[in-house]
């Protein structure tokens, strides 16, 4: 009874010192050329019905930084990310380039596809782990450490090469559908003092203000992403600490089992987006 | 106020017949009856003034986040989460304010994103600075009640 009389006042159009929420009605075609799908209809089994990208979640300056790809930030990440495609490192004496060559064409739709089934390892690997792998198994150099500078950069370069291709992953290889339901038990349980879920803030209560924050649907199609407040590129799994970290909660190792189910789970969440990388966010 | 001071020297002298010093409630002895916490946590009644601090203070009740609050105008950005709490003593008993306040859940349900400040029922992997702690002290949670309790339209 208490929840309706409150649902009454929540409808009520905020005045004074609210900001306006909900997504922008906008469009984003960067440098005029390549549109990118920021709207969509969710896949079958989704609890949202439409999937709004974050983009639409920020300033009209912000917007037009990632619209320009000669004014977002996020771009000088991806030219060193090529500077490190073509770079010789490890006792193998290789590059990326000595195997993959050309990665407009190589890497074309991986960014999109990704994480997938690793049947060796017997997890599922996203683009970070599976740089890692490359650089032990084939060039013969040390893997890189959460987040190091040239991690971000080169993954960056990666997920770019697959711009405004839609995000879509295969659930049906190896044993993708159960980490897909770990996952999905991660996103909807509370954690800390807060006692938050995923689901709490990004589903819950997309569209509305949580204090200077636009919450947006939390989906995973921008990243990395280039953060304002940050100055400086943010990997999924620093932003999913983060997220869990704000519920007052230890949070789990990068590229554990936990937070690459998630990984899994948020991607598929996401089917449909564009690949935004670089994105900007606030 | 004076409803808070007649509660609290009702516990007060009944609890320790001789001292003027009454028991905090420990977050797992309060009891929400009905969605109401009638008595005092503290034994003491609430100081609005820091009540209001709390209500903004980021690092405490950071209700703000949340909740619309025509009285804190002066502060940048108010959330738009929950329902503006202009009113809210119009809408609510100090009893039923405080009930929502110690454990909002015991009064929305399960389901609210709003935090329980006074409680230990909350989510897995709490981080260890936070752990067996609440979000508010039980004379905080006293001084945001009677804070609402001035937010009268
Ligand atoms: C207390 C509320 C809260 C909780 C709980 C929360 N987040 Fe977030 N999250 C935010 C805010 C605020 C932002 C920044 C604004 C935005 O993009 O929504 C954000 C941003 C994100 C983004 C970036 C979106 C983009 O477009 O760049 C992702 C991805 C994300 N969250 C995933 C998660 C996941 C997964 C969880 C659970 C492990 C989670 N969040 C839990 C508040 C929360
Ligand atoms: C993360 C969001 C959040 C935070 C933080 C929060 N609340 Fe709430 N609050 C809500 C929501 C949402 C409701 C409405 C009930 C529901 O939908 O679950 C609510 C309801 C209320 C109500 C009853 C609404 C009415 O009619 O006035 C009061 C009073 C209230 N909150 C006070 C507080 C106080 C005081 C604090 C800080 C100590 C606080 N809230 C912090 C989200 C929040």
């Amino acid at each position: 009874m208490a929840i309706c009389a409150i649902s009454g006042f929540l409808s009520l159009a905020l005045g004074g010192t609210v900001m306006a929420g909900g997504p922008a009605d906008d469009k984003l075609v960067i440098d005029g050329e390549i549109e990118i799908i920021t709207r969509t209809a969710a896949p079958d089994g989704h609890p949202l019905g439409e999937l709004i990208s974050g983009w639409h979640y920020r300033t009209e300056e912000t917007r037009a930084l990632e619209a320009d790809s000669f004014q977002n930030p996020g771009m000088l990440y991806v030219e060193r990310g090529a500077e490190i495609w073509n770079t010789v490192e490890g006792d193998a004496g290789k590059s990326c380039a000595s195997c993959h060559e050309d990665a407009s064409e190589t890497m074309k739709g991986v960014g999109a596809s990704y994480p997938k089934w690793n049947e060796a390892a017997g997890k599922p690997f996203n683009i970070e782990l599976q740089i890692n792998e490359c650089r032990e198994a084939n060039m013969g150099a040390k893997p890189y450490k959460f987040d190091a500078a040239d991690q971000k950069a080169l993954t960056t370069y990666i997920k770019h090469q697959s711009l405004g291709m839609p995000v879509g992953i295969d659930l049906s290889t190896g044993a993708m559908q159960e980490w897909w339901d770990k996952g999905k038990e991660v996103y909807y349980t509370r954690t800390g003092q807060l006692n938050l879920a995923c689901a709490t803030c990004h589903e819950g209560y997309n569209g509305m203000f949580i204090r200077a924050d636009h919450l947006s649907q939390g989906n995973v199609n921008g990243f990395p992403t280039y953060r304002l407040k940050q100055a400086d590129m943010v990997s999924l799994h620093n932003r999913f600490r983060g997220c869990i970290r704000d519920t007052r909660a230890e949070f789990p190792p990068a590229f554990s089992d936990s937070l690459m189910a998630l990984e899994v789970y948020v991607t598929w969440r996401s089917s449909g987006l564009s690949v935004e990388t670089p994105a900007v966010r606030q | 106020m004076t409803k808070g001071f007649v509660i609290s020297m009702a516990i007060a002298s009944a609890a320790l017949a001789g001292s003027a010093v009454a028991e905090t409630i420990a977050p797992d002895a309060v009891e929400i009856v009905d969605m109401e916490v009638a008595a005092s946590l503290t034994g003491q009644p609430g100081d609005p003034i820091a009540g209001r601090k709390t209500f903004a203070d980021r690092g405490k009740g950071n209700c703000l986040a949340c909740h619309l609050n025509e009285d804190l105008k002066e502060q940048l950005f108010h959330g738009e989460v929950g329902p503006p709490v202009d009113g809210a003593a119009d809408r609510w008993t100090a009893s039923q304010l405080r009930a929502i306040v110690v454990n909002s859940k015991d009064v929305f349900g399960g389901q609210t994103i709003m935090p329980g400040f006074y409680t230990l029922n909350v989510g897995i992997n709490v981080a260890e600075e936070y752990q067996g702690k609440t979000i508010l002290t039980a004379q905080e949670v006293e001084d945001v009640v009677a804070y609402l309790m001035t937010l009268s339209q």
